[in-house]
């Protein structure tokens, strides 16, 4: 019996310290390789930077219109060579949220991305001749003449064949191209056009000829959207944000271990073993479900740190309190895991009441933040009674300390 | 005899106390109101990294170009400013940031952030709030008064309500802006605070089956006593971390974290001092009854 509880003891607290020191630091054995737990993580667009834009819909629209537009503002936002974007329809509401990484400028985003996209050639008698729905493909050209950057189009064999007869029948006169209410360019034709082919010039420069052929070939979007939240976050805040938060967290972390030790003696150092454990465990969830960490999810983090020890101190005082009644050390433990037992189900099982109704009718950080509680009052539950509990009976059993002293705190 | 502190006999002076913090907190809420953040407002908030002293009527003067009624605010920490409209366009925001940025020889990284928030996010943000929190709260009153009884169901609520309004209290007299954080804040307080009365109540009900004390507010001390130590410990653990953000967090983290550190001290405090004497009263009056 003690010789077992001393090996369990060891043994259960070297991997504890060698899976913390792996998971911080990586690990590398020949060819296989355990990349940091950090690196791992996906972060916010408030810890990265970008551009964050939440569309609305302009009146009443159904569920088809809005998957349909999300469909097409992801085509669009591919177009720009952004990796990593998201687009995703805001359930409840018509909206849809776009969070596109690495790019700065919330004005060209939303240019290339937010118009309605209803391409239209209009001849001088007000009549339209082509639309965005003749068009086959659209790519960027550069003009040979002048060098200028401009938009090819390749017309479909309807499109072709009506563009042929307007370009036969207004020769020397002016077709307007138009992008939703404006103005793209209005050239003179020269020729009869029958190949289905068509030029557009007028582009400033190449970045705004490769957004307008990328808003042409996705097409124009169903519906109309106007932007209701727009946000840019430079890449500095994030660059700022983790160093000072880790700084937060390894403060944290080590005043709670600290007063946990001081306090709770070998329960408390069985304690933080437990929380190096729970935090284990939330990193590796976190990561397996692909959770974004954002800056309020940090501090739900952190919060969730110092209320995981909570489930320990309802343990430890009980055993305080049968060890004052005078009971033997392992039946003062046994008991103390016993009465404390519906204390932290019944409170943590609270806790999650409203941890889950913050995550289903949260949105955006909000609903970060929910998730890393979440998963954190969960994860304290399993560690503070599994770990905790195995730990600290083995180390009893093993005999190493037996002076009932360690494992009350001088406080009466 | 246990040994116990009178708490629950002194009920009204705990009472007081609160509802003097309460009152100076709805008072304050009357008068100057909340300051709503644009999440509410809606507008648009830049963010510009000065990096160097700098005036902030200087800014303020050059965002009056675009918009009157615009205002600016200078963080400290990182010497920022923080330029808040109603109005402003995203043309406008460009240019606002051009100005500043050719007065203090800026790069354009120093644009920190821009924020711009449509006036149908508000109403939205409000009825989230106002829903979450009834959703939340009716779930632990019916989840109390299965695992215990419905007395202490409403005990419960009432601390956790006295909480909310605790908050409320933070956030009229700091003037904190209220944004969607707001939201999270609160009911993590609930969450936490539900969670401290809880552990009392278990208590409570514990000593109940034992049978050994006489009356409820004997009982409700005694179990009190019991569990003041794990209250303190608990509440510090909590503050360690949530303080640790606080002092050494970012700007935006710590508008959300010092209202934590308020409702996590109220949430001890309610549970401890509003909890277990309302339950008491609660059972009385049905005695008499």
């Amino acid at each position: 019996m003690r010789k077992k509880g001393t090996i369990a003891f060891i043994i259960s607290t070297f991997l504890i310290l060698f899976f913390a020191y792996t998971l911080l630091n990586g690990l590398n054995l020949g060819n296989y390789e355990v990349k940091p737990l950090k690196s791992l993580l996906s972060l916010g667009l408030d810890l990265k930077g970008g551009v964050y834009i939440e569309e609305e819909a302009v009146g009443q629209v159904s569920k088809e219109d809005l998957e349909r537009t999300r469909q097409l503002l992801d085509l669009r936002i591919n177009n720009l060579g952004v990796k990593e974007s998201t687009v995703a329809i805001i359930p409840g509401v018509n909206r849809i949220r776009i969070e596109i990484p690495g790019i700065y400028n919330a004005k060209s985003a939303l240019d290339a991305i937010g118009k309605t996209g209803e391409l239209k050639f209009i001849g001088p008698d007000n009549n339209v001749i082509l639309t965005g729905k003749d068009v086959a493909d659209a790519t960027v050209g550069v003009d040979q003449r002048n060098n200028q950057p401009v938009v090819q189009l390749k017309l479909k064999d309807e499109g072709t064949k009506k563009f042929a007869e307007a370009t036969t029948k207004f020769i020397g006169k002016q077709i307007a191209i138009y992008m939703d209410d404006d103005m793209v360019s209005n050239p003179t034709v020269q020729d009869a056009i029958t190949g289905g082919e068509a030029i557009i010039t007028g582009s400033k420069d190449i970045e705004e000829a490769k957004r307008l052929a990328g808003i042409i070939k996705s097409g124009a979007l169903p519906i109309k959207i106007s932007p209701a939240t727009v946000e840019t976050i430079g890449p500095t805040l994030g660059a700022e944000a983790i160093p000072t938060s880790t700084k937060a967290a390894v403060v944290g972390v080590s005043l709670v271990m600290i007063f946990m030790l001081l306090y709770y003696k070998i329960p408390g150092l069985i304690a933080d073993l437990a929380l190096i454990v729970y935090m284990i465990l939330t990193g590796l969830i976190f990561v397996s479900i692909k959770a974004t960490l954002t800056l309020p999810g940090i501090a739900g983090l952190l919060l969730s740190i110092g209320m995981a020890v909570d489930a320990n101190v309802l343990i430890f005082e009980r055993i305080k309190e049968e060890l004052n009644l005078g009971k033997s050390l392992k039946a003062a433990v046994d008991l103390g895991f016993h009465r404390a037992f519906t204390s932290i189900f019944d409170s943590q099982i609270t806790t999650l009441i409203a941890g889950f109704v913050l995550y289903f009718l949260g949105s955006g950080s909000v609903k970060g933040f929910a998730l890393t509680l979440n998963i954190g009052v969960l994860c304290s539950l399993l560690t503070a009674v599994t770990i905790t509990r195995f730990l600290l009976k083995s180390f009893v059993n093993s005999g190493i300390i037996t002076n009932v002293k360690f494992y009350r705190p001088s406080v009466k | 005899m246990d040994k116990m502190f009178k708490i629950v006999e002194k009920w009204k002076i705990w009472f007081s106390i609160s509802l003097i913090i309460i009152v100076i907190g709805l008072g304050t809420w009357l008068i100057k109101d909340l300051n709503y953040g644009i999440d509410f407002k809606g507008g648009t908030v830049v963010t510009i990294k000065i990096g160097k002293d700098f005036n902030v009527e200087d800014i303020r003067a050059m965002a009056a170009k675009y918009d009157t009624k615009a205002s600016a605010r200078e963080i400290l920490e990182g010497k920022k400013v923080e330029i808040s409209s109603k109005d402003f366009t995203d043309e406008q925001v460009s240019q606002l940031f051009n100005d500043v940025k050719a007065k203090y020889q800026l790069e354009d990284t120093a644009l920190e952030s821009t924020r711009r928030i449509g006036p149908s996010i508000g109403k939205e943000l409000r009825k989230k709030a106002i829903t979450s929190s009834i959703v939340a709260t009716l779930g632990i009153l019916l989840y109390t008064s299965f695992r215990f009884e419905f007395k202490s169901g409403v005990a419960a609520v009432i601390a956790l309500l006295h909480d909310l309004l605790v908050m409320v209290t933070v956030y009229a007299v700091l003037q904190i802006p209220v944004n969607s954080s707001f939201i999270a804040a609160m009911l993590t307080i609930l969450g936490y605070s539900i969670n401290d009365t809880i552990v009392v109540f278990d208590r409570i009900r514990e000593n109940r089956r034992l049978g050994k004390y006489k009356s409820f507010a004997v009982t409700a001390d005694v179990s009190i006593t019991q569990t003041l130590s794990r209250s303190i410990n608990t509440v510090l653990t909590t503050l360690f971390t949530i303080t640790a953000v606080y002092v050494l967090g970012v700007p935006a983290i710590k508008d959300f974290a010092l209202p934590l550190i308020v409702g996590i001290i109220s949430g001890c405090y309610s549970s401890i001092f509003i909890a277990s004497p309302v339950w008491v009263l609660l059972e009385k009056k049905g005695k008499v009854a």
